[in-house]
């Protein structure tokens, strides 16, 4: 009797397994494992830097809506606008029956489109590394796990590019990158500090700071950066501050001064962070005249 | 009361009635594409039709009436309780509180990282969002009885009221500052949604308003010997510490339960009273159960608007009530001036 019934539940076993072996399962930044019996067709993704994952990772054409500030390929310029991450608008989100929803650690949507029913998978990225995790995530979600690998080397290899782009005088160059007028600054822990690391420039910010510190203005007047980075309109502002005057980097004009449009890529950590380095290196390599100061510590 | 006040009073519970009927079929009808009845009706024989006008719609429609009703409570109880027209429920210090409360739930993982326990954080977090917010709300209040030692002068009150509201403001900048990230939340809990209501947030506030507007229907009595001053209060026999404890208690959980739903809705609260009074001045029994209406029905107003007048897109509904209300209060300043 036992003998007759245990082929039968083996093949259960083995068909249970297939079952689950046919569907995939992520495990997302708040740690919840959401498990997907097919690759999900539909996507709405509330954050630019996901939305660029996602078509990175070759399914942009899977992408049925975005938020509003996801404006990257220009492809999903044309999908429907959902609001923001902090305002979505649930009712469509909801009526574009999306198989998930990608969005970064958030208030009260997360829960809201779960009540109703919807998968949501939460990612955050930070530095680098989460962007690297971010795409593995993404691939495996999407059922396309080697493009993971593949979307992280073109990134290495504009990172590489960008590096070869940056003179050989202007390594070890001290940068202040400001993220915000309020003065807040990008952080050696940040995706931003981080790509000066990998360009070679070395950040005016102690890492035991955090990754966006608000600083004193003063602290960027004593530390007297070789190199400024920062928004167009914000740098224009700079000399105007008590005290910035004297800064040798704003007054030799050793400073770029990035439009909105290069600015938004520099900030944002996705898949084109090799491209925004290579921003960040032309503007290095056009500086009119690099200080001595470039070589200290090396 | 002359017949024509009665009349007066009639007339404007009967339009509140109407009107509320009237923008609630409204928001069942405004979806995220904008105004759109035909689709509605569609919609209501589609499979579809029970998750976004079912789920989605409906608990949006009630949940912004039900808001805008607890508010439009705690105005008029505001207003009554210090005798001062320009009382709001947000001024014992449930905003800055429920502020508080958001922006520690917020920035509770990056605080783990900045020396604050971790098994504290995860009590924050534990909370959550509309949680956090509520007793925060409470908290506020709380600490505002405790500074004022108690409900014995509402002056004293009044004062401790904006200090905690300052120091609770402070230290919530405090958690900003050190965790940028959830400003970007703060922010949107300040400017206040309907967005994100659903059937489960409707059944708190409906059970907050049943349990608060009773309380302050039965004190209504004590409101009315209170506009006389306090001293005459006292002398026609009320007492006033235990009235000023039952009120504080019913405007403290319907400004709690209100925002810790829908974040720091601008003006309803302040405006509503007034506009009762405006059409029917009447003892503070009717002002009470009018003005709870009258919120409900300028809240809901503002988020069919809300959803309508860009879409696809949303406006802001606090900005909205904002204008509105200011609007309304600039109108009304103006009409007195003239006369």
């Amino acid at each position: 009797m036992r003998s007759a019934f245990a082929p039968w539940l083996t093949a259960c076993l083995l068909a249970a397994a297939l079952q689950v072996q046919a569907g995939t399962s992520v495990r997302d930044d708040r740690g919840a494992t959401l498990v997907f019996e097919r690759a999900p067709e539909r996507i709405v993704s509330l954050l630019p830097s996901l939305t660029e994952s996602v078509c990175a990772l070759g399914a942009c054409n899977r992408l049925v809506g975005t938020d509003r500030y996801s404006n990257h390929p220009a492809s999903v310029q044309s999908l429907p606008k959902l609001g923001g991450l902090e305002d979505a608008q649930v009712e469509r989100i909801v009526a574009l029956r999306p198989d998930v929803v990608l969005v970064e650690p958030s208030a009260r949507v997360i829960e809201r489109l779960e009540s109703l029913g919807l998968r949501v998978v939460v990612m955050e990225a930070r530095n680098h590394g989460d962007v690297r995790r971010t795409l593995a995530v993404l691939a495996q979600l999407l059922g396309t796990p080697a493009e993971a690998q593949a979307a992280w080397q073109r990134i290495e290899a504009d990172m590489a590019q960008a590096l070869r782009m940056v003179p050989a005088t202007a390594r070890g160059l001290r940068v202040y990158v400001e993220i915000d007028t309020t003065p807040y600054a990008a952080g050696t822990g940040s995706f931003i500090g981080e790509t000066l690391a990998a360009l070679g420039l070395r950040n005016i910010v102690a890492p035991e700071l955090g990754p966006f510190p608000r600083l004193n203005p003063e602290f960027v007047v004593r530390a007297q950066p070789d190199l400024i980075l920062a928004a167009r309109s914000g740098l224009a502002d700079m000399t105007h501050r008590p005290g910035w005057g004297s800064l040798t980097a704003l007054r030799q004009g050793r400073s770029c001064g990035f439009a909105p449009a290069q600015y938004e890529l520099i900030v944002r950590p996705g898949p084109r962070m090799g491209v925004a380095a290579q921003l960040i290196a032309q503007c290095v390599a056009a500086l009119p005249t690099t200080p001595a100061t470039g070589l200290r510590g090396r | 009361m002359s017949q024509e006040e009665r009349l007066a009073r009639r007339r404007l519970a009967l339009g509140l009635a109407v009107l509320s009927l009237l923008l609630g079929l409204a928001g069942l009808a405004a979806g995220g594409e904008g105004w759109a009845p035909r689709q509605m009706l569609a919609l209501l024989q589609s499979p579809e039709g029970d998750l976004v006008i079912g789920q989605i719609r409906a608990p949006r429609t009630l949940g912004a009436w039900l808001t805008g009703a607890l508010l439009g409570l705690a105005g008029a109880v505001a207003q009554g309780l210090f005798r001062n027209p320009l009382a709001d429920p947000y001024l014992l210090g449930s905003a800055s509180g429920s502020v508080l409360g958001v922006v520690l739930v917020l920035g509770a993982g990056a605080l783990a990282g900045q020396g604050v326990s971790l098994a504290t954080v995860d009590t924050i977090s534990r909370f959550g969002l509309v949680g956090a917010a509520f007793m925060g709300a409470l908290a506020g209040v709380g600490l505002t009885l405790v500074l004022a030692r108690g409900t014995q002068g509402s002056t004293r009150l009044l004062l401790a009221g904006v200090v905690v509201g300052v120091l609770l403001g402070a230290l919530s900048d405090l958690v900003t500052n050190l965790v940028p990230q959830a400003l970007r939340g703060k922010q949107a809990f300040l400017l206040g949604s309907t967005g994100f209501l659903g059937w489960q947030a409707c059944v708190f506030m409906a059970t907050g308003l049943l349990i608060a507007l009773p309380l302050a229907w039965r004190l209504a009595r004590a409101l009315d010997a209170l506009s006389l001053g306090e001293e005459s209060a006292l002398s026609l026999g009320v007492a006033l510490p235990r009235v000023r404890v039952a009120l504080v208690g019913a405007l403290a959980l319907a400004t709690g339960l209100a925002v810790s739903q829908a974040g720091l809705i601008a003006f309803v609260g302040l405006v509503s009273p007034h506009l009762v009074r405006r059409f029917a001045p009447a003892s503070h029994g009717y002002t009470l159960l009018a003005s709870a209406a009258a919120g409900g029905v300028l809240l809901l107003a503002a988020d069919v608007l809300a959803r309508t007048l860009t879409a696809p897109q949303e406006l802001p509904v606090g900005v909205l009530t904002a204008v509105l209300g200011g609007g309304y209060l600039l109108w009304l300043l103006n009409r007195r001036r003239l006369a």
